[in-house]
């Protein structure tokens, strides 16, 4: 292991090489074009042995990755916003075929109105695909988990694709340090993935994607969902050995700071977890009992761990960088149907900002606790959600 | 159950998928010069030549899309109506 200094996206294609990954197909879009970019440098100097390919489009660059996963072969892309959903029915494949396929999505606002900055929304809308949802805060859990996720991905008991999303450019291009391992130091960790069932060899031919009719289809979805449910358990054994081995680990799928003795917990996704450390640490120096619960997995949702924080605290700030319209914050309904079915139910209020990449600061993380700790001491909910910051 | 669906070649993997037809090739013989253009052109690979060429369509596979009929330089195969097929051949 070494100390790098790179952006995230460069991290990311280092992340291929580290994993041995077999294939790349990527289409470029800012802000992931660097990861693409990278790899291919890093093939062009013999660093990154596995085959880049050129695509076309986002979806022909998620089809070559179904087709290389297919084989047997480890596969991995990076896309965002816009370039993810054209990804969709792609998605949706790779899921129902049981792909370990790796995607990095760099989180970016969809259009329009055009714009290239850090929102939820495009990772959000695809909650419902099957794939496994990580969203992490620097540089170096961005490397390290998308190493995790091969292994999570591989793991006969889960056998889904993961998407592990970095906020643009607030880590894409933001240049910082992580550990770097040698492939031959994660050879201890990840093995050749060999895949548990069908593989397309022209030597002994399949057939995939076949005709299922009723009879069988319900079956092959519940598959998929005893599969992304799995992961959360198979997740912790995943964190266990690596820690073991490389001494890294990044607080599960709810990396909770301050929270034993937490009265309100912030929750956010992404990169403002990390900035929520700070506010939280300037609040507990102001007297208040606050925590942070950075929720790295969003699917499969921590339940257990929701139910278990919810039953000491009187209340969840829920922040969401994202929105589904109609509804509301997307990870703090989840937060509410979890707990609806245990006895202490605290309150919940969402929040909903940080869209187009508007920044949220400390300030503003502080100004968004400070709310609900006054709806828990007036005992009044107050509104279920607030637009953090909307203009007139 | 396996993890997802997938299927080894074999004859019949999905069922007799001749049931889906409505209308039937029917090859006329005697018109036929064994050009092979019909056998080179089904998407369901279901016809088989003898070896003089002579065409046969296997009807418990064919789903009666009439590429056959079509492309047949001689338009000596017919598309038929399988229960008027079958009673031509005396099956009903």
């Amino acid at each position: 292991m070494k100390t790098e200094l790179m952006s995230a996206n460069y991290a990311a294609a280092r992340s291929a090489v580290s994993a041995r990954v077999e294939v790349v197909a990527a289409y470029p879009i800012t802000p992931a074009t660097t990861v693409p970019e990278q790899v291919a440098l890093l093939n062009e100097k013999g660093i990154f042995k596995g085959q880049f390919i050129r695509v076309e489009s986002e979806h022909s660059a998620i089809f070559a990755c179904i087709g290389a996963s297919s084989t047997g072969a480890r596969a991995f892309t990076a896309t965002s916003s816009n370039g993810l959903l054209y990804m969709d029915e792609g998605l949706h494949w790779a899921a129902a075929a049981r792909l370990p396929i790796v995607v990095n999505n760099v989180n970016r606002s969809v259009s329009p109105s055009w714009n290239i900055h850090v929102s939820h929304d495009d990772s959000y809308s695809k909650r419902d695909t099957g794939w496994i949802q990580f969203y992490v805060a620097s540089v170096d859990e961005l490397y390290h988990t998308l190493i995790q996720s091969f292994k999570l991905a591989e793991d006969e008991r889960v056998l889904m694709p993961v998407l592990v999303n970095s906020d643009g450019f607030v880590l894409s291009h933001t240049v910082s340090t992580f550990d770097y391992l040698e492939p031959e130091e994660v050879d201890k960790f990840l093995p050749p993935y060999s895949p548990p069932h069908y593989v397309m060899d022209p030597e002994n031919p399949v057939s995939m994607g076949n005709i299922v009719f009723p009879e069988f289809y319900e079956e092959f979805r519940y598959g998929m969902h005893e599969g992304t449910h799995n992961a959360a358990k198979v997740y912790k054994e995943v964190e266990k050995d690596y820690k073991k081995l490389f001494g890294k680990y990044f607080g599960g799928p709810i990396d909770c700071y301050m929270c034993d003795d937490a009265e309100v917990v912030f929750t956010s996704q992404g990169s403002m977890g990390a900035e929520a450390k700070d506010a939280v640490s300037e609040l507990r120096e102001e007297g208040y009992k606050v925590g942070n619960a950075r929720i790295r997995m969003i699917r499969p949702f921590p339940t257990d761990e929701i139910r278990k924080l919810g039953g000491r605290v009187k209340a969840f700030a829920s922040f969401d960088r994202g929105v589904s319209y109609g509804f509301g914050g997307p990870v703090a309904n989840d937060i509410r149907s979890t707990l609806y079915h245990t006895e202490h139910r605290p309150m919940v209020k969402s929040y909903i900002g940080g869209l187009g990449g508007r920044d949220m600061t400390v300030t503003d993380i502080k100004e968004v606790i400070l709310d609900t700790v006054k709806a828990v001491e007036s005992g009044e909910l107050g509104p279920e959600e607030t637009w953090h910051d909307l203009l007139e | 159950m396996p993890k997802t669906s997938y299927s080894k070649p074999m004859i019949g993997a999905t069922g007799e998928t001749g049931s889906w037809r409505t209308f039937d090739p029917v090859v006329d013989y005697d018109e036929c010069n064994r050009c092979r253009t019909c056998w080179l052109h089904c998407p369901e690979a279901v016809i088989t030549l003898d070896e003089d060429g002579t065409p046969h369509t296997d009807y418990d596979y064919c789903k009666g899309c009439g590429i056959c009929a079509q492309v047949c330089p001689k338009k000596c195969i017919e598309m038929v109506r399988t229960d008027e097929r079958k009673r031509r051949t005396g099956e009903v």
